[in-house]
């Protein structure tokens, strides 16, 4: 048979267009290499214990009954309700700089309150870049390039709010060293401060099911352990892929969620050759025996830097301990007991080291640079050493091995791909190289090409 | 269908497309994007709901005739006038 369109990623974003195609009636496969779905937002389970793998919060929260925003637009296109993902906001996150703490909360007035507080003489200029902020629409796709850097320096005169802005956005969206740019930053500043941080009680996992269930419930078909190593085509069109198993599936459009550089690896004809991205991270799982709360540790995220600079970038060295985020999933207003304690620690890593190292050396260095992580991270959070229970490291290695993105990249590669177009007129992308990046954003990813592409309601059936 | 029958339609769409939207205070005559929270992508949905539900085909051309209830009742009339209304 052939399919109106195949999805290669069950990831976020490959399930959204999946849904959306499969709604109206298109005949839909989504391959995924992997035994599960999820792709770089994924979970499992580890002696007994249930972890996310890239989950620390969903951005872009809203409450029920929102009618505008990212989220209000994700589940009226998925046609999900509200409930569907059982979001719960945060309690509160922090900005840790030498000297200066920055507090936020999913109401950003409090927010507005902490940056006057810390940075009196910024409050003019901060109204400033807020109204910039709101005036800028970050989705059109035809945008030119503009440095955040450049646009922060002109807004604000304190250097160091701008380093405090960058912090977070970078940490959770950028796929480019040292700066971001304009469009992204506009995002991320609306999604982690203006929106807000929330999760569910399950963790991703929900989420993900949901997205399963309904796509198989509208006839979608999904397909685990089916790796595709080749993109067939016919001069400037692509036939359909060819799986590990050899099997050839035919398709009249292909999807790929698996990156640029990753997709144009299976083309026979490729012309774009831009590199991949090469920002990633080592993350540590710890389980405690207690709740991070009952240790003194109340906050939901702290974004720390030890120096009065945010250096974003792949490090010389093989983690950069200087940085980290530190998640604490209990941290929510869940209102019932939220399972075992954990604190999650996130670093910017090499993943040029963390790719070659020889498998016998690879489990002794996860252990050593955890544990410079850790002791980096002692400076901003209570101790809880002696609570730990479990411990899970994952690094750059970990990422490729799982999600098939060279380099273990977790946002993409610095080039987006805006609106999803190939050399190939029924080749698209859409994920973290087509640019709109979270767990909102990725979804959101996959729906906008979808309904670029592929239900331009005069193509035909 | 009539444009009665039509106008609920219609509004079956809009709230599957906007669950959280109160339609009871809608205007006919009034743009719908002046009344209600939908942008582009959800007007896309419009066109494409009414496509997989009554296998009614718009060409581009004519959206701007979808603007509000009166004009898209008025559009759709003759297209499915053999159609019957969903009970």
């Amino acid at each position: 048979m052939r399919y109106d369109t195949v999805i290669i990623g069950a990831g976020l974003s490959g399930l959204a267009a999946g849904i959306r195609l499969a709604y109206f009636d298109r005949s839909v496969c989504v391959l995924e290499r992997h035994t599960t779905i999820g792709g770089l937002n994924s979970f499992y389970r580890l002696r007994k214990r249930n972890h996310d793998v890239g989950l620390h919060a969903v951005t872009n929260y809203a409450p029920p009954g929102t009618l505008t925003g990212p989220l209000s637009k994700l589940l009226r296109q998925l046609r999900l309700r509200w409930e569907d993902f059982a979001l719960v906001p945060q309690r509160q996150s922090s900005i840790v700089f030498p000297g200066c703490t920055l507090r936020f909360t999913n109401d950003f007035e409090y927010f507005e309150q902490q940056v006057i507080e810390r940075f009196p003489g910024e409050k003019d200029n901060f109204a400033r870049l807020v109204l910039r902020i709101a005036e800028y629409d970050p989705m059109a796709l035809n945008q030119p390039e503009i440095s955040t850097r450049e646009v922060l320096a002109e807004e604000l005169d304190n250097p160091l709010l701008v380093e405090m802005l960058l912090c977070p956005t970078m940490f959770y969206s950028s796929a480019t060293p040292d700066d971001l740019e304009w469009p992204q930053f506009v995002i991320m500043f609306r999604s982690i401060f203006q929106e807000g941080f929330a999760r569910p009680l399950e963790g991703v996992r929900l989420i993900l099911k949901k997205l399963v269930r309904k796509f198989r419930g509208l006839g979608g078909e999904l397909r685990l352990r089916s790796g595709v190593q080749k993109i067939l085509s016919d001069s400037d069109h692509a036939t359909g892929v060819l799986l590990d198993d050899g099997n050839v599936i035919e398709a009249k459009n292909v999807l790929s969620s698996a990156g640029n550089f990753e997709t144009m690896r299976m083309c026979e004809q490729a012309t774009d050759l831009s590199p991949p991205g090469e920002i990633s991270f080592v993350e540590s799982i710890y389980s405690l025996d207690r709740q991070p709360a009952d240790l003194g540790h109340d906050q939901t995220i702290v974004f720390f830097n030890d120096s009065p600079t945010f250096e974003y970038r792949r490090p010389d060295v093989p983690v950069d301990v200087s940085s980290g985020i530190v998640c604490s999933p209990n941290n929510f207003e869940y209102g019932e007991p939220s399972g075992e304690g954990r604190m999650r620690i996130t670093a910017l890593a090499d993943p040029g080291h963390w790719l070659n190292l020889p498998p016998d050396e690879y489990a002794q260095q996860k252990q050593e640079w955890a544990e410079r992580v850790l002791a980096s991270t002692l400076r901003y959070v209570p101790d809880f050493r002696k609570h730990i229970v479990d411990t899970d490291i994952f690094t750059p290695r970990t990422i490729r091995r799982f999600t098939g993105h060279e380099n273990g990249c977790v946002y993409g590669a610095p080039r987006k791909i805006r609106d999803g177009c190939t050399h190939l007129r029924n080749l698209f992308l859409c994920g973290t190289d087509q640019g709109f990046l979270g767990i909102i954003g990725s979804m959101l990813s996959g729906i906008t090409i979808a309904n670029l592409h592929l239900l331009r309601p005069s193509k035909s059936l | 269908m009539v444009a009665d029958e039509i106008r609920r339609v219609i509004l079956d769409i809009l709230s599957r497309i906007q669950p959280d939207e109160d339609l009871s205070g809608l205007v006919d005559a009034v743009p719908f994007r002046e009344q209600l929270e939908l942008d582009s992508m959800d007007f896309l949905d419009i066109v494409m709901e009414l496509r997989k539900q009554y296998r009614v085909q718009i060409p581009e051309e004519d959206y701007e005739h979808l603007a509000s209830m009166s004009g898209t009742i008025s559009y759709l009339e003759p297209l499915l006038k053999d159609v019957q209304s969903p009970v």
